[in-house]
């Protein structure tokens, strides 16, 4: 076994483990914010060293190694070390185990780049366990009651979801007698596998796993926890959450569901159906219920259940269109790099506000532009980006999924989905007005630090370049969805 | 012959100024330094120039186009988005339009601005704004277009709301984006209609398409009239048209440039644009034509009453746009009429309704920054307070008079000269329609020399606090204190050499279409000589009603206003449903604002939503959050009920697929 591939996971689990045993003697805590991003540094760039190798898998065949999991591995590295350069003045609110708060964002990280690269379902499992344990504790960081109520109502129902998705993958190893998603993917499609009488059962075991995942990505009806958690949890800890996770539960709904299920065309067609409806739902419910929200968080919430709903019509593309078409998961991929630069400068500038005037309600926002410019654009350049309107990001990502979903037949869902965009600009648009039209409730500034400042200009930047200069963003996405076997 | 790469150059040069602006001058320079206006007005002076020499390159082409190589800009799949420019005799009149306009606008801005507080943003923000116009005009694919048309949406936005400390400011710039892009929902859909349709979004394919009849039928009708409600919204064209009034609560130089000139032409430009793929469908021309002509009566009809003189050239704007896009219309439906369409004849056919955009550029543009002079001496641009200002602004109260006249229509201004072929082409295509923009004809001479008399004859009635807002102008209106109320005067040069310059075109830029030579441009073949021209008109019937409409409606501003042998009031009082009825403006405000937002909306159904949330979800969370400080205290509390609650949802929702799926299945 050539655990040369596994060298991004194995640095960053080892600066884990760093960053634990200096928490012991080191009193500075900032020194453990620079360790865990030279850990993550060094993760990617041994990722980007990866790149272009050619596809192959480690651990049995339990985890592989191709360009979909390194573009995944790269997007998460990216958002966790954004997170992190983020939290520089957020972490004075916690009385105790800042030096944790590090490791268990680091161990969650390393989940997710599992999330992505794993091939069979017991791995899948495992990966998914991985990702979301260190997030039970990161989200109750804040130790006060709303913080540790929404920490234990994520934890139980995620064990409920958790057990849900162990239930689907039981039903389908039941029926297929594999694990490993190729051998799932040929038991289906060989003669021995009797379709009449297997099919209802495989089907069913599928619904499970869409269940299961689809708490993860925050879709309806699986979206209870998302507002109450998104509100509770520490704000640095809400933006990893609507973003790191979110896309990982993407990247193993896509691997698995492609690779195990996208033969025959029909059962294609059937889950397709299914996220095309839910992702209909999802996106509908998302903004309508985004529309009266008061707390910024909260309404964030919402919005990133509109938005995996987006996300969603790629999924049903890729469902419904044949399995050489490599528009609707190269359109995820781009939307999701997108849209985490885009809710990331979003959260960071609500990061720094909040912290500023203790509060998270929109109406406090008022006259910001005054008191602190740089802030309030880069919020803006956010909402606009998540609104789809150019030259921002999230134009380019939305009529990338948009139009491939029209090629295949979902004008539909399609109409469906501009609606609401359009709705949409409603919300995000109050509190862009709240920031440049309302007057301020004093003159004082607002501080941030020099680390939030970078990783702010970084989402920035890269919220203007894939907006601006897509080329290069699409091309990574095609390169990472164009071999994709495991 | 300007080399192609030149064209680039139009419009990156206020791209560029942008970004010194925003990146530079704005955070470190300050704010009572002029350099931000200099280095706007000498790069759009620059486009301007690079403009009137690409239009002479053009004029000089063969077919009236240069074509400019495209570079590629994203590939998806089979997908490969250019960015190309496409250069034709549309393009350049509109280039023209836009930063000659633009360049005015932006010197007159030195004297209007200055001392603002928000001078570097509203140069920013001008720069942008032209920059936008400029992509807009010259994209070559309908996708990019979409682009700036946003983005100038986005400027629009930012420049009505300039004065954002001033509610009703705010409220406009939220109502004018809010509504536009009800619009641009339409263009949208239609884009997307046109791409599942064609495949492409290049704009000149699309033309080939729609004339060899491969795009077609249905799908065609739909994505034109898609097209069009983008174009309703940018262009005010009824019922849409309810932003336009408001946003005159942006800085007067904004009116002019933005809300007269450039963008709210877009619409006639987009339609102008995509007329290839009208001409195939009747009932999408048909539509063009009739909103145009109800949009000019119907916005005409409320100029009548206004106190205001902004919104008296706001509403004046609306109606000839509507005129516009009757011009558009009507002359495709003449075209389609003949039979075998090619796509030079539909691209000759947009001459007119462009020609009235080229003309009317200059003189509303004019009109506007006349106002605006107005009100820098006054202090208000309520007319009532108004009057006499004649004898003091001399310069103002000329220029107005040669814009009014040419907006009035009377030969040999240009106003007269492309109304009369709208009108000409709206008898040949739908008589019914053709009377209603009669009417609007003696409609518009009144409105405007009411505004004309109202402000200029009779005695000074003592103006007001200047624009700009009170609470601005109290706590830092620096350069504006100087103009009392009390005693009009003159504005500065700055500020009246536009107002000259641009009173050249608003009389001269007709005869270009008098010896047939801007439809010519267009593709139209016959000219003919000047002198020949310039009478031809007088010798048919019809100019000489429109003439004898006009000169009436002046001869009544002037009975009624200036000389007063007949009472307003009287008149007003007579016609007393009618005067309400204009006054409050159809009570379409109203009927938005009140009973589809207010009343359905807010109170019916976000206020059910709101219940829904804060009783059922958000109670949820603040029931257990209460009293529930550790975790294992509020395990116990979570416990009672919501979690579980939260928790079936989840098998609610396993079970509302498997049913789904099964059933269908």
């Amino acid at each position: 076994m050539n655990f040369g591939l596994l060298i991004p996971e194995l640095s960053l689990a080892a600066f884990a483990i760093i960053v634990i045993l200096l928490d012991l003697f080191i009193e500075k805590k900032v020194v453990l914010a620079v360790v865990s991003i030279i850990g993550l540094v060094v993760a990617a760039f041994f990722t980007v060293a990866l790149w272009g190798i050619q596809p192959g898998t480690i651990f049995g065949g339990l985890v592989a190694i191709d360009n979909f999991a390194l573009f995944f591995k790269l997007l998460f590295l990216s958002i966790t070390g954004l997170v992190i350069l983020a939290s520089a003045d957020y972490v004075s609110k916690f009385s105790r185990f800042r030096g944790e708060y590090y490791a268990l964002l680091l161990i969650s990280t390393l989940g997710m780049m599992l999330m992505a690269a794993a091939t069979d379902l017991i791995s899948v499992y495992i990966a998914l366990e991985l990702t979301s344990i260190p997030l039970y504790v990161l989200v109750g960081f804040l130790k006060d009651p709303k913080s540790s109520e929404s920490s234990l109502k994520y934890l139980l129902l995620g064990a409920v979801a958790s057990s849900v998705l162990l239930f689907g993958m039981a039903f389908v190893f039941g029926f297929t007698g594999k694990t490993h998603l190729s051998q799932i993917a040929s038991a289906i499609q060989s003669a021995s596998l009797p379709m009449a009488s297997a099919g209802p059962g495989l089907i069913f075991g599928m619904i499970l796993i869409i269940a299961g995942f689809g708490f993860k990505i925050a879709a309806v009806p699986f979206q209870m926890w998302v507002p109450d958690v998104y509100e509770g949890a520490p704000t640095t800890i809400t933006a990893f959450l609507s973003v790191g996770s979110k896309a990982a539960g993407f990247a193993v709904i896509l691997r698995v569901f492609y690779s195990a299920f996208g033969m025959p065309q029909w059962l294609g067609m059937e889950w397709g159906i299914i996220f095309a409806v839910l992702a209909a739902i999802s996106m509908t419910l998302g903004n309508i219920l985004a529309i009266p929200q008061t707390n910024i968080k909260r309404m964030l919430g919402y919005s990133s259940i509109a938005q995996a709903g987006y996300l969603m019509v790629g999924l049903a593309t890729v469902g419904v269109a044949p399995p050489a078409d490599i528009l609707g998961r190269s359109g995820i991929l781009f939307f999701l790099a997108a849209y985490s630069l885009a809710n990331l400068a979003v959260f960071i500038a609500i990061i720094a506000i909040s912290n500023k005037i203790n509060s998270d309600d929109i109406a406090d926002f008022s006259g910001m532009i005054k008191r602190s410019p740089g802030l309030s654009l880069a919020l803006s350049l956010g909402l606009i980006s998540l609104i789809g309107m150019p030259p921002a990001a999230g134009f380019m990502a939305k009529f990338y999924i948009f139009s491939s979903a029209v090629n295949h037949g979902l004008l539909w869902l399609v109409i469906i989905a501009v609606v609401n965009s359009v709705a949409s600009a409603y919300y995000y648009m109050r509190v862009v007005k709240t920031m440049w039209v309302g007057e301020p409730a004093s003159l004082e500034t607002v501080p941030s630090s020099p680390a939030l400042k970078v990783a702010l200009g970084i989402s920035c930047i890269g919220v203007l370049v894939f907006g601006i200069a897509p080329g290069l963003g699409i091309r990574l996405a095609q390169l990472a969805t164009d071999i994709f076997k495991f | 012959m300007m080399p192609y790469q030149l064209f680039w150059g139009i419009f990156l040069l206020p791209l560029l100024s942008f970004v010194i602006i925003a990146l530079f001058i704005r955070p470190f320079v300050k704010p009572e330094s002029k350099v931000a206006g200099y280095i706007t007005i000498a790069a759009i002076l620059t486009s301007f120039a690079l403009s009137v020499w690409g239009l002479i390159t053009v004029l000089a082409a063969p077919g009236h186009e240069v074509a400019v190589p495209a570079i590629s800009w994203a590939v998806i799949g089979d997908l490969r988005i250019n960015v190309g420019i496409m250069v034709d005799a549309l393009t350049v009149v509109m280039l023209v339009v836009v930063t000659g306009v633009s360049s005015m606008v932006q010197i007159y801005s030195q004297g209007y601005m200055q001392g603002d507080p928000g001078y570097h943003r509203y140069y920013a923000a001008m720069s942008l704004f032209t920059m936008s116009m400029l992509g807009l005009v010259l994209a070559n694919n309908i996708l990019f277009m979409f682009v700036f048309w946003e983005l100038v949406g986005l400027c629009s936005y930012l420049l009505i709301g300039f004065w954002f400390h001033k509610p009703s400011a705010a409220n406009a710039a939220k109502k004018a984006f809010l509504v536009t892009r009800l619009g641009d929902f339409g263009f949208l859909a239609g884009l997307l209609a046109l791409y599942r349709a064609a495949g492409t979004f290049d704009i000149s394919q699309l033309h080939a398409m729609a004339i060899a009849g491969t795009l077609g039928g249905a799908a065609l009708t739909w994505a034109a009239i898609g097209l069009f409600a983008g174009a309703a919204g940018k262009s005010a064209q009824f019922p849409l048209h309810v932003w336009l009034p408001d946003a005159m609560e942006g800085p007067t130089p904004v009116s002019a440039l933005i809300h007269a000139a450039t963008m709210v032409a877009a619409g006639v430009f987009l339609v102008a644009r995509m007329f290839p793929l009208f001409v195939g469908s009747p009932e999408a021309l048909t539509t063009v034509a009739t909103v145009g002509a109800i949009t000019a009566i119907f916005a005409a009809s409320m100029g009548l009453v206004m106190h205001d003189i902004k919104r008296v050239v706001a509403y004046s704007t609306i109606s000839q746009l509507g005129y516009m896009m009757l011009g558009l219309g009507a002359a495709g439906i003449v075209v389609a009429h003949e039979g075998h369409v090619t796509l030079e004849v539909a691209k000759a056919a947009t001459a007119i309704g462009m020609f009235h955009l080229f003309n009317h550029a200059f003189f509303k543009a004019l009109l506007f920054l006349g106002a605006g002079s107005v009100n820098h001496a006054t202090g208000t641009f309520d007319m009532r307070l108004m009057g006499g200002l004649r004898k003091v602004m001399p310069w103002t109260y000329t220029t107005f008079l040669l814009a009014a006249l040419s907006l009035a229509g009377i030969w040999p201004l240009a106003g007269f000269w492309s109304k009369d072929e709208i009108l000409l082409t709206a008898l040949e295509a739908r008589p019914a329609l053709f009377v209603l923009a009669i009417i609007t004809v003696f409609m518009t001479a009144f409105y405007i020399f009411r505004a004309l008399f109202l402000t200029f004859s009779g005695e000074y009635r003592g103006g007001a606090v200047p624009e700009h807002g009170s609470t601005a102008h109290a706590s830092h209106g620096a350069g504006h204190d100087a103009h009392g109320p009390a005693k009009p005067h003159e504005s500065s040069k700055v500020m009246v050499v536009p107002l000259v310059l641009l009173a050249i075109p608003a009389v001269v830029s007709g005869f270009w279409n008098v010896t047939g030579g801007f439809s010519a441009f267009f593709g139209h073949g016959e000219t003919r000589g000047f002198i020949e021209g310039l009478f031809e008109p007088l010798t048919h019937p019809l100019p000489w009603g429109a003439l004898a409409l006009a000169l009436l409606g002046i001869f009544l501003a002037y009975a009624m206003y200036s000389k007063k042998w007949v009472s307003a009031e009287k008149i007003g009082s007579r016609f007393k449903p009618f005067y309400t009825l204009f006054y409050h403006k159809y009570w379409m405000d109203e009927l938005y604002e009140g009973v589809i937002v207010k009343k359905t909306l807010v109170n019916g159904f976000f206020a059910l939503l709101q219940k829904i949330d804060s009783k059922g979800v958000d109670g949820a969370v603040n029931g257990i959050a209460r009293g529930a400080i550790a975790g294992g205290r509020s395990l116990r509390r979570a416990q009672t009920g919501q979690l579980q609650l939260y928790g079936l949802f989840i098998g609610i929702g396993i079970l509302a697929i498997v049913i789904f799926v099964f059933m269908i299945g």
